[in-house]
């Protein structure tokens, strides 16, 4: 296998789990705020499932000859990064519902081409992924759909969460295809290498293309005065997101980056008596079991 | 302790009558440890009934870099398969 092959598949699979795990923050946050217990059972189900995709994702990156401990210190160090949205603020129960629909649906859009992906491993974990994505997308639907027929007060709440999360999840495809921002990615190469299928922006209008009409059926505005049918491309014309932002809550100027990692770390640490305790005890059955 | 919990594979049979299939590794510090780990991580939507964990340094592979030498004596033997002979159509439950 070739290195450089090697060494962005880590980076990116490693990416993409670290998003898996930190991705469980913003919605924990509402487990507790959950409106109904059945509402709280599909959010506890849905942030296990995050960490599940963690956990796949990482073995798959191990399986390229880096350890656990190797990928969770790059995170935690941020010498690896995971995705700028979960550095955004879940003020609302509304946002839950965004999350779902919106973050989750954009993740789809990614993700679908990639268990179509030249390596295995990773192409295998996110068939896994994506059957189960798809329960969050609905879930997060079904949320806001109920608050869209609700209230006026629950319709605004609604409303506000959409204006706050659809420009961050533009956002989530990363930089555009053309213009300055292009230079440093990495989009071409890893498209040769089979890694990447589509590009950026072909990713983002197919996920504006989806979404609109969704919008349509929650009766929700979304927050794009030019946004509009173009006949003659087949496609949705729409303003693209704050390229600038993006960068900047890449490098650690989003709203939530300091407290998201200090959590990660904080867990980390705080857990460490048991990873101890556990590997002491299976260590002293084994003696046990030795001498016997 | 900075050691990493030892890493198993995870086979799952998905209904009685089919075979235990790899689905994929984790981490556990043994094997009881794995198992239960493995219904978390592996099972959650009801994908099996049964389950086996393997520490990974515990299996023995075939080289992938001498998989055209190693599977090549199975190559010119069409002769091994139902379909290689020939057979007048008139002979039926052949």
């Amino acid at each position: 296998m070739p290195e450089a092959y090697r060494k962005t598949l880590i980076r990116q699979i490693a990416q993409h789990a670290h998003s898996e795990i930190i991705g469980m923050q913003p919605e924990g946050n509402w487990i507790s705020r959950a409106p109904s217990l059945r509402r709280k059972a599909i959010l506890l189900a849905k942030v296990q499932d995050e960490a599940g995709h963690g956990l796949y994702l990482y073995a798959a990156a191990e399986t390229l000859g880096v350890s656990r401990d190797q990928l969770l210190e790059q995170l935690h160090t941020r010498k690896q990064k995971y995705s700028s949205i979960f550095n955004y603020p879940t003020l609302t129960w509304a946002d839950v519902g965004a999350i779902g629909w919106l973050v989750d649906g954009a993740a789809i859009t990614n993700q679908v081409p990639l268990t179509r992906c030249s390596y295995g491993p990773y192409a295998r974990a996110m068939v896994r992924i994506c059957k189960e994505e798809s329960f969050h997308q609905r879930q997060g639907f079904e949320a806001l759909l109920t608050l869209t027929r609700g209230t006026p007060a629950q319709k605004a709440m609604a409303q506000d969460a959409l204006d706050r999360w659809w420009y961050p999840s533009l956002a989530m495809f990363g930089p555009p295809d053309t213009g300055e921002q292009v230079s440093g990615g990495h989009t071409e190469q890893s498209m040769r290498w089979g890694i990447k299928r589509f590009s950026n922006d072909e990713l983002r209008q197919r996920f504006v293309d989806m979404t609109v009409p969704q919008s349509e059926v929650l009766g929700l505005t979304i927050p794009d005065p030019d946004l509009r049918w173009n006949a003659e491309r087949g496609h949705y014309d729409f303003t693209p997101p704050d390229y600038d932002e993006l960068f900047r809550v890449i490098k650690g100027d989003g709203p939530c980056n300091a407290q998201r990692l200090a959590h990660r770390v904080a867990a980390h640490t705080d857990g460490a008596w048991v990873r101890e305790a556990a590997a002491a005890y299976a260590a002293k059955r084994r003696a046990e079991t030795e001498a016997a | 302790m900075t050691s990493e919990w030892p890493l198993w594979e995870v086979f799952i049979r998905a209904r009685r009558g089919l075979s235990h299939i790899h689905v994929g590794s984790l981490h556990a510090p043994d094997a009881a440890m794995a198992v239960r780990n493995a219904r978390d991580v592996y099972t959650r939507r009801g994908e099996g009934v049964s389950i086996w964990v393997v520490p990974s340094d515990q299996i023995t592979a075939s080289s992938p870099d001498e998989k055209d030498a190693f599977f090549d004596p199975a190559g010119d033997k069409v002769y091994r398969h139902p379909t290689f002979y020939e057979v007048p159509a008139e002979a039926k439950h052949l």
